[in-house]
């Protein structure tokens, strides 16, 4: 068995002969403009079928809704007032008073945790947007990877985690699998018959890959060919950025700094710690509050992690019932 | 919020609308509406969420998979009676149990392949053995236990017909192979009736993965007493005592595993094996099965108390089945099962001093 949790090189644990720089993305939310380019590139690139029916969801600009089959960027739109503001910097601060993590990767010096007396004290506006760009996470230990059964799920050479189209049964224990809720079942959006006018105008074109498990390849096409994602290429203020992992992580950190150094206390990194519950992920995110504001899980942990004890539970289980029809048996013969 | 001249044409704001700004929140519901549950000794717990959309997705499964569940059991279950029954001579419950195991098990592989997003690929379940994979282990637990109960059963249909199945010369190697097909079921059998648990609990549905420790107990319970069930339905009582002492070791483990599961948990998480229509389905199953099984330990020599016994046996490993099937699904649907529990046990790390294993870092 694979090492099920812990810190490891995803690919040289997949046993690629030969390892290529473990690849991932960071999102620096604090730059996102919400303009959504890369929701349009990576459904470009990856010629995703349209998701849903175009409805506006009522949630600020964010008609997209969440991540899925066929929305493998996702761009979350959160509208706060002052207090809210307030209360996502305390939290930033309480984090950074927590000395977290001082672990794992040796720190650059520029992110040493500031001098937050010296700092200064920054008005709190009464309103601002959070914008943030949630994409696949690429987990050191893949929930969606460990469970497939069909081996559909894969490691690249690249530690990133693709879906083999022509491979998967569509048996659906990967969207369980994942602690994200990243990896989707793609249907057609058909189940629910068409009534309303002006709803499916027009030829469309033949969804692919119907009802098979899809995700975020990372762009393993354009890797493979020393190109950036789609969507990182299209990002216009570099708000995704996209490079060797550990890259990734000094640059997350020295950004976190200096934003702290600034005062904005609120920023924090999600994913770059490789002693979290999935190994880190290959996708760095700067957020600018707790992450379940913005819909991520606060405290993800690779479900797979609790595997050895569960089968230990299920063979005393069976081990138990094997023992309770034996004594039902012996008992029949007095 | 800008201020400007035109706010004053400005409509006043109608009351009950102050929450634009993406947080919801919502307090802990105490305990159930009908006062008999003690308060959840945890503090009420203040969650924000985005929309209030899910964080985790739903398995994309149907109610193909929870009557797998439930046939899975039966058939494992049925399996280990036929043994028991060929092993000590009771011939109509072990030809009734094999067949019981053969129809069971048929029936659930339909309905899992039914499930597939490609059921025309259903056979590359078959492409790797992957141990991280319940489902993959799972899938070469029933081919394998399928090949051996279908050997005996088909052994048992050929003597049932008056050996009138076009076997020719490959009869006496049937003859041959029954017993130890029958008895390599038997073994696999408590198997495939667990494995569904582990299925369940490797994932991030949050109900289904915080009862990882006692569902296994539960899922062998259900097996135990509705493969029992079954047999008190189809054979005469002089055969049934085994399965009626089965049934009743199977009630016993179910009621106790699932107290024991609910007791466990996080208060939060378990919620959805108590409230609405899953909360429903797993109150009557255990109903059921204190029914059943008092039936069988009272009643189970008259012949139509035993059927009758054995059918609230078997409705109950259905209801109990499907219950935690919907418990799951409904936990992965709302966000506050996810967060709630994933924020308190972060906070008690955190207080128990261990604050290096946080997703979210300062730096």
């Amino acid at each position: 068995m694979p090492q099920l949790s812990g810190p490891t090189d995803p690919a040289a644990d997949a046993r690629w002969p030969d390892v290529k720089p473990r690849k991932g993305f960071f999102t620096d939310t604090s730059i996102c403009i919400g303009c959504k380019a890369c929701e349009v590139a990576c459904k470009e690139w990856n010629r995703n079928p349209r998701d849903g029916d175009l409805e506006l969801l009522e949630s600020s600009y964010d008609n997209s809704g969440a991540l899925g089959a066929s929305t493998w960027r996702h761009v979350a739109f959160i509208e706060q007032k002052g207090d809210r503001i307030q209360e996502a910097r305390e939290s930033g601060r309480a984090l950074i008073d927590l000395g977290m993590p001082g672990m794992g990767a040796p720190a650059a010096p520029a992110a040493a945790s500031p001098d937050l007396s010296e700092t200064p004290i920054l008005d709190t506006p009464e309103f601002r947007w959070l914008m943030s760009s949630d994409v696949c996470k690429h987990c050191t230990h893949a929930g969606c990877l460990d469970v497939c059964p069909t081996g559909a799920l894969f490691r690249t050479e690249f530690g990133t985690v693709v879906v083999q189209a022509d491979v998967c049964n569509g048996c659906g224990t990967c969207v369980a699998g994942c602690p994200f809720g990243v990896v989707e079942r793609r249907s057609d959006g058909t189940v629910a018959p068409k009534t309303e006018r002006g709803e499916r105008k027009g030829e469309q074109p033949d969804v692919p890959n119907l009802g098979v498990a899809q995700k975020c390849t990372l762009c393993y096409d354009r890797l493979l060919d020393d190109e950036t994602p789609a969507c990182a290429k299209t990002c216009p203020t570099t708000s995704i950025k996209f490079g060797d992992r550990a890259e990734m992580v000094t640059l997350a950190k020295e950004r976190v700094a200096e934003l702290h150094a600034q005062g904005r206390t609120e920023a924090r990194l999600y994913g770059a710690n490789e002693l979290d519950g999935v190994g880190g992920t290959g996708s760095v995110f700067l957020l600018l509050d707790e992450p379940e504001v913005y819909g991520l899980p606060p405290d993800p942990r690779v479900p797979t992690a609790d595997l050895p004890r569960m089968f230990k539970q299920a063979g005393l289980a069976a081990a138990g019932m094997a023992a309770a029809a034996l004594l039902s048996f012996i008992g029949g013969r007095s | 919020m800008t201020t400007s001249d035109f706010d004053r044409v400005r409509p006043p704001e109608p009351p009950g609308r102050g929450r634009r700004d993406g947080k919801r929140r919502r307090r802990a519901r105490p305990g159930g509406g009908d006062g008999s549950r003690e308060m959840p000794m945890v503090p009420e717990a203040e969650f924000t969420s985005y929309y209030g959309r899910p964080v985790v997705k739903p398995a994309p499964w149907g109610h193909d998979v929870a009557a797998y569940l439930f046939l899975g059991g039966v058939a494992g279950g049925s399996a280990v009676l036929a043994a028991g029954a060929q092993l000590t001579g009771r011939d109509a419950l072990r030809r009734n149990s094999r067949l019981a195991a053969l129809a069971a098990v048929s029936l659930g592989a339909v309905a899992l392949v039914r499930d597939l997003g490609k059921p025309s690929r259903f056979v590359n379940m078959l492409r790797v053995i992957k141990l991280t994979s319940p489902m993959s282990l799972g899938s070469w637990i029933l081919s394998a236990f399928s090949t051996g109960a279908g050997v005996a059963a088909v052994a048992e249909i050929d003597r049932m017909t008056g050996e009138r199945l076009p076997l020719g010369p490959l009869r006496p190697v049937l003859r041959g192979v029954e017993g130890p097909t029958g008895l390599a079921a038997a073994a696999l059998g408590p198997e495939l009736a667990v494995y569904t648990a582990v299925l369940l609990a490797d994932t991030a549905t949050p109900t289904w993965h915080e009862a990882r420790d006692e569902l296994p107990f539960v899922f062998v319970s259900s097996a135990s007493l509705a493969s029992a069930g079954l047999a008190m339905i189809t054979t005469p009582v002089a055969e049934t005592a085994p399965a009626r002492r089965l049934a009743v070791v199977g009630v016993i483990g179910d009621l106790v595993a699932t107290r024991v599961m609910h007791r466990r948990m996080d208060p939060v998480a378990a919620e959805p094996l108590h409230e609405g229509r899953a909360g429903t389905l797993l109150r009557l199953s255990e109903g059921l099965a204190v029914a059943g099984g008092i039936g069988a330990l009272l009643g189970g020599r008259h012949r139509g108390v035993a059927a009758a016994a054995g059918l609230s046996l078997l409705a109950a490993s259905a209801l109990t089945r499907f219950g935690v099937f919907e418990a799951g699904i409904h936990s992965a649907k709302d966000p506050r099962y996810t967060i709630e529990p994933q924020k308190r046990r972060l906070a008690a790390r955190r207080a128990a001093g261990i604050t290096d294993d946080s997703i979210t870092t300062s730096g």
